[in-house]
């Protein structure tokens, strides 16, 4: 565990995070209590539209531990996306607090505690892959070498070296994509809030990106908070899965996902995985979203 | 092999790629000369009548079309005529003398030039602050539009007394009647470009917490360019006109305006049209000016080949 945590903690070190953790318990099935991530009480969101109020989110209470990889899944209007946005400071709940790394969304977007990955890559296309990556780090302030020590790290995590001069259109979709988020790591965040990332995707290259999205999680320690309307992929990556329902948007179930970190796509033909799928699927059809 | 023969298609001709690339220009110019000369002839016929009757001289079809084709002060001149005095114009005078065209171009061409880095700039700047306050958008732009309405042969008098009363005379009285025409089309699309950046990518700057500086040059400026070249090709060749224009009613005594107006008072048909051959030729000229750049600008940012 000490050497976990030494792996992980250059990685989040940022100048303004928090500590590595102090607590090291030696049996890793222990219950510590590690810190939250993310801890939203009774958050519920109206948009004001033409045809008049939409209630997006109603009464969501949520914790997010630390090192956690949680995902939202439900239908579309069942309020996911709003969710993440407003972890993200994006959007600002009508009721009920919510924190984020302890202290409030807007304070920890100035603080830059998390990366965002959208679902398009947007990508800017006048810049070149390692300008692209760069750009973040030109915002907060790192200088040359660190922008291009830095780029270089990220973009061989998410096997893009090589590929530093192209310009975001001579890439395919899956690639802009690694691209993003090797744009959200650059500048270490501890947090990364993932919004379907890879819904516009064909099947077999989001396999291979979720196979690569668990590496990077178990190699960082970061913590992840992943949108998805797919239940396998919910299942394949998480360790917690948030089931939601619309009108209005509301979370019907947690459940608790514990395959082993370094899990490869096989699991996904094991009955667990298969058990675990089946209460996604039942926690949304009680939501009975699909009726109307 | 296959056994299955098929039957040969019969083959096609083969044109040369220059011809296939160029052929539609030329058919269109060769008509068009075609028109123009048969037209000379019908709108010069009168005149050329009228003098060999009043000449008292006896005359045939053939020397009938050939006078409204020779004529010295024709309705319309025929191209041949045309492209004559334009050539004399240029290449038969110093560039110094009054005579030549090419020293009424370069006035022309300095006020163009002075007039469009003033509405351009102009233009831009006024892009920039419509975007950056709603206010301003909605106290600004309904003057913007109105100062479009606005007929410039009105206005440009008015512009040359007032600033010649406060000792302005010369290059920049014309350069700001040209600004005055060309700022507008570079407000609109720098507007629309800086706009356009889509929400996802105006998000990304706000979860880096970037400043509004940061967001505008590394966000909406480069997002801008594209939309900005559009209208500076457009622009340009307004404050050409503009340019013109403001030659025109104040008495200027060189440039292509006074060279126009010259024409208009003498009755020297042909004289005006190689001024206006010479215009159509700068214009050309500083579209292909805005667009070389555009290329370049275009490549150094990421533009597919």
């Amino acid at each position: 565990m000490a050497f976990a945590s030494a792996a992980v903690s250059p990685l989040r070190a940022d100048g303004n995070m928090r500590a590595p953790d102090p607590v090291v318990s030696v049996d890793p099935t222990a219950k510590k209590s590690p810190a939250l991530a993310v801890q939203a009480r009774g958050v519920s969101l109206t948009f004001q539209t033409a045809d008049g109020e939409v209630q997006a989110l109603s009464n969501v209470d949520l914790d997010v531990a630390e090192g956690d990889f949680v995902s939202f899944i439900g239908p579309s209007g069942c309020g996911k996306t709003t969710l993440l946005r407003i972890i993200a400071d994006l959007e600002q709940p009508t009721a009920g607090s919510i924190q984020v790394n302890g202290v409030t969304p807007e304070q920890a977007r100035l603080q830059r505690h998390y990366g965002y990955i959208f679902q398009a890559a947007a990508l800017y296309p006048w810049r070149t892959i390692e300008r692209n990556v760069a750009l973040p780090l030109e915002i907060m302030g790192y200088d040359a070498a660190q922008r291009r020590e830095r780029v270089e790290h990220y973009l061989k995590l998410v096997n893009l070296s090589g590929f530093e001069r192209k310009f975001p259109w001579q890439l395919s979709g899956g690639m802009q994509q690694r691209a993003s988020i090797a744009r959200a790591l650059s500048f270490e965040p501890a947090l990364l809030l993932m919004d379907e990332p890879f819904g516009a995707l064909d099947e077999i290259v989001r396999d291979h990106l979720n196979e690569q999205l668990l590496r990077l999680w178990d190699q960082t320690g970061k913590t992840v908070v992943f949108v998805t309307h797919s239940i396998p992929e919910a299942v394949f990556l998480s360790s917690k899965i948030v089931v939601m329902s619309p009108r209005p948007g509301r979370i019907i179930d947690v459940i608790a996902c514990n395959f082993p970190r370094q899990r490869t796509l096989e699991i996904r033909e094991t009955p667990e995985f298969l058990k675990i799928a089946q209460r996604v699927r039942a926690g949304l059809r009680s939501g009975h979203s699909y009726d109307e | 092999m296959s056994s299955i023969s098929y039957a040969a298609r019969p083959a096609a001709v083969r044109w040369h790629p220059l011809v296939i690339r160029y052929s539609p220009v030329v058919v269109v110019v060769v008509a068009i000369v075609m028109i123009w000369y048969a037209a000379a002839v019908l709108m010069n016929l009168r005149i050329v009548r009228d003098q060999f009757e009043r000449d008292e001289t006896p005359y045939t079809v053939a020397q009938l079309i050939e006078g409204t084709l020779s004529a010295e002060r024709p309705l319309l001149p025929a191209p041949h005529q045309i492209v004559e005095t334009f050539a004399d114009d240029v290449f038969g005078w110093p560039v110094t003398s009054p005579r030549s065209l090419v020293h009424h171009s370069w006035v022309t061409l300095s006020a163009t030039f002075l007039g469009f880095l003033l509405g351009a700039t102009f233009g831009i700047v006024l892009a920039v602050l419509i975007v950056h306050a709603r206010t301003l958008q909605k106290s600004l732009l309904p003057w913007i539009i109105c100062s479009q309405m606005v007929p410039i042969l009105a206005v440009a008098p008015i512009v040359i007394v007032v600033l010649g009363s406060i000792g302005l005379r010369g290059l920049l009285p014309k350069a700001i009647i040209s600004a005055y025409l060309c700022f507008f089309p570079v407000t609109i699309g720098v507007v629309k470009g800086l706009t356009s950046p889509d929400p996802m990518q105006r998000d990304l700057m706000r979860t880096w917490s970037a400043t509004p500086a940061q967001i505008f040059w590394k966000l909406r400026w480069p997002a801008s360019l594209p939309f900005l070249f559009t209208s500076l090709k457009v622009s340009i060749t307004i404050s050409l006109i503009g340019a013109i224009v403001a030659e025109l009613p104040t008495g200027a005594q060189a440039g292509i305006g006074a060279r126009l107006l010259a024409g208009s008072y003498y009755g020297q048909t042909i004289q005006i049209w190689a001024a206006l051959v010479a215009a159509s030729l700068l214009a050309v000229g500083l579209i292909g000016l805005v667009s070389f750049f555009e290329r370049w600008v275009a490549q150094s940012m990421g533009a597919r080949a």
